[in-house]
């Protein structure tokens, strides 16, 4: 009854119980403040979404997502830093009207490609299609020659290490290294208050089911099964009459959509941009929220980033030195000991355990009615 | 080949063909014709250049020089899945599986629709598919395994599964490479079976070493030496060729 082309009757719980969890619990569990880094946190969700379609189902490890959570996020910066560069607002500089970074460089006139970006339409229109024709350009390059593994990898990489350069070094244009700041309204609605940012809080999460909604839906479809065929046996698939690089190609797209519409929930929900979310470190540390989650399972993603930014704020504020082998320890750890992740611990150890609690209450007459799916757990 | 012959009688025309891996040979001058409905086994020494000849039909390598014509269309200048859309099927050596899908998402993957990229996101298991995923399964022996993981079935029940991945194709060419090496007697038997029911209204090019199997069910047999024709024709008349006993039945 409940199986559908989006999802079959456990994944409905799981999906449930993680609307509770973000709709419900944090919401009234935690302080404003908390609450904005639980919204920082899950535009890192919508990049490793991305990732479980591309790396998990489609065994494309891109190690440059950080290439197209920047553009997603540079774009929605460069509207709100449009509005906040009014004429009003920037009286005190020598050219008026254009934003402050810019005049600090000594720009007159703000350049072509920034005028279209003082339509919200637009905006909207560029986040998802300049990182999605980016990423076509860069994956046909790709695997239209048939570029995979490792190479593509290492590609994606240079790309991101490249797109980073780019921006620190076209200060101009850009806002340099300390990126796009001080943004202040959206459509002349202050989006800095305590009221603005739980809002956009719930809009994020509304974004982040319906790119949820769109994963689950290409995982039931016939196109999710040859991404795993792929996976497993490109020449089979190739020879079953497929065009394996078109599929590549729109894992890939998909996967630098998911990561542009965190991007721009970013430069919403935190309120700047900066290069230091495109370049390579940020790049791999999105792969390893993935592979924490599991990698193969969309919910598990979500709470693998959840975790593991948790984990980051509480312990870099404790150990900042040690932080960052923390994490390269629990990536190998992860990979060696649980390449499913959070998800595969759940599915082979606690998922049976709960099936045999409901199943013997089930047996009983009287009650398994106060039989509860734990939270916070991935449930797939 | 006569002069003023026409090679569109044929269904598979392979002439001249050559590939060369760094300067080495594998396939060198070779032609070769095959008629509809008609099982024509290929045999040779290891290194013959047996799988390459397949290789290169089904595109995965480009030949250097020659021609292959299915049907009148040139095969060597097409894309691997176009050349499986002109009706060419293909079995690789080792059973060529996904381990992770279900037998049933096997069959499906291989059913003729939905292979662009948006055809695959609104495909639909309606009943023309899952009909003929039954039917196929039925007559691969996997009727009642059809919900298992792939990676569970023996090494001879993935080789019928492949062989069943390229049936639901409906290939005009079947081409497998030694479909019943590491097979039991009695897997080998009901391969032999499966094999002639299935040949109706296709040819089929087939590598293998089983020379009673060979026997079974080759209509022609061409002896490959070198990546050259060593010998072609009848098994009656392959196996008295005294060349063939020299390089090959010999040893």
């Amino acid at each position: 009854m409940t199986d559908n082309r989006f999802f079959n009757r456990s994944e409905l719980i799981g999906i449930l119980v993680l609307a509770v969890f973000l709709v419900v619990v944090l919401p009234l569990t935690l302080d404003v403040f908390r609450l904005n880094l639980v919204a920082k946190y899950l535009t890192y969700a919508f990049v490793a979404l991305g990732l479980v379609i591309c790396w998990g189902y489609g065994g494309i490890l891109s190690l440059g997502q950080g290439v197209f959570f920047g553009l997603g996020g540079y774009c929605m910066a460069m509207f709100l830093k449009l509005e906040a560069s009014s004429v009003e607002n920037t009286k005190i500089q020598s050219t008026p009207g254009i934003p402050d970074f810019m005049d600090w460089n000594q720009i007159t006139a703000l350049p072509f490609f920034w005028k279209p970006f003082n339509s919200l339409t637009f905006t909207i229109a560029a986040i998802i299609l300049v990182p999605g024709i980016f990423a076509l350009i860069i994956g046909t390059a790709m695997f239209k020659r048939r570029v995979g593994g490792t190479y593509f990898a290492i590609i994606t990489q240079a790309v991101a290490a490249i797109m980073t350069i780019l921006i620190v070094g076209q200060q101009g244009y850009t806002g340099g290294i300390n990126g796009m700041t001080d943004l202040r309204t959206l459509k002349g609605w202050d989006i800095r208050p305590d009221h603005a940012k739980i809002v956009l809080y719930f809009f994020e999460v509304g974004c982040l089911f319906a790119c949820i909604m769109i994963a689950q839906f290409i995982r039931h479809s016939k196109l999710g099964r040859i991404l795993v065929a792929m996976r497993e046996k490109e020449d089979r698939v190739r020879f079953s009459g497929y065009s394996v690089a078109n599929f590549k190609i729109f894992a890939f797209c998909i996967a630098a959509v998911f990561a542009a519409i965190g991007g721009a929930m970013f430069a919403l929900n935190v309120g700047f941009m900066s290069p230091s979310f495109v370049g390579i470190v940020p790049s791999i540390e999105m792969v390893i929220y993935t592979a924490v989650g599991g990698r193969l399972s969309i919910l598990g993603a979500i709470y693998g980033t959840l975790l593991v930014n948790f984990a980051k704020t509480s312990l870099s504020e404790t150990f900042p030195e040690l932080w960052l082998f923390g994490l390269g320890g629990l990536f190998i750890a992860v990979v060696l000991a649980f390449p499913n992740g959070l998800a595969g611990i759940w599915g082979d150890y606690v998922q049976p355990r709960i099936d045999r609690l409901i199943a013997s209450r089930k047996s009983k007459p009287d009650g398994w009615t106060d039989s509860s799916v734990a939270d916070g757990a991935p449930a797939e | 080949m006569l002069v003023g012959h026409q090679p569109k009688e044929f269904l598979l025309a392979v002439e001249a063909l050559t590939v060369s891996f760094d300067g080495f040979k594998a396939v060198n001058d070779l032609s070769f014709y095959v008629d509809e409905n008609e099982i024509r086994v290929i045999i040779g020494p290891n290194g013959a250049g047996k799988t390459t000849v397949l290789d290169l039909i089904c595109g995965k390598t480009k030949a250097t020089s020659g021609s292959i014509q299915f049907r009148g269309k040139e095969l060597t200048r097409m894309r691997e899945n176009e050349i499986v859309k002109t009706g060419v099927g293909r079995k690789f050596q080792n059973p060529s599986i996904y381990d992770d899908l279900t037998v049933f998402e096997n069959l499906e993957i291989s059913y003729p629709r939905g292979r662009s990229v948006f055809g695959a996101l609104t495909f639909t298991r309606d009943a023309a598919v899952r009909d003929r995923v039954h039917e196929v399964a039925e007559m691969i022996f996997l009727k009642d395994r059809l919900n298992m993981n792939a990676d569970l079935l023996s090494h001879g029940q993935k080789q019928w599964l492949e062989i069943g991945m390229l049936l639901i194709q409906d290939p005009d060419l079947l081409m497998l490479d030694e479909p019943v090496a590491g097979m039991s007697v009695s897997e080998r038997a009901k391969t032999a079976e499966l094999l002639n029911r299935i040949i109706k209204n296709r040819s089929v090019l087939v590598i293998e070493h089983d020379m009673k199997f060979v026997e079974d069910i080759a209509h022609k047999v061409t002896v490959l030496h070198q990546g050259q024709i060593l010998s072609e024709g009848t098994m009656e008349k392959v196996k008295n060729d005294p060349k063939v006993v020299e390089v090959y039945l010999g040893h």
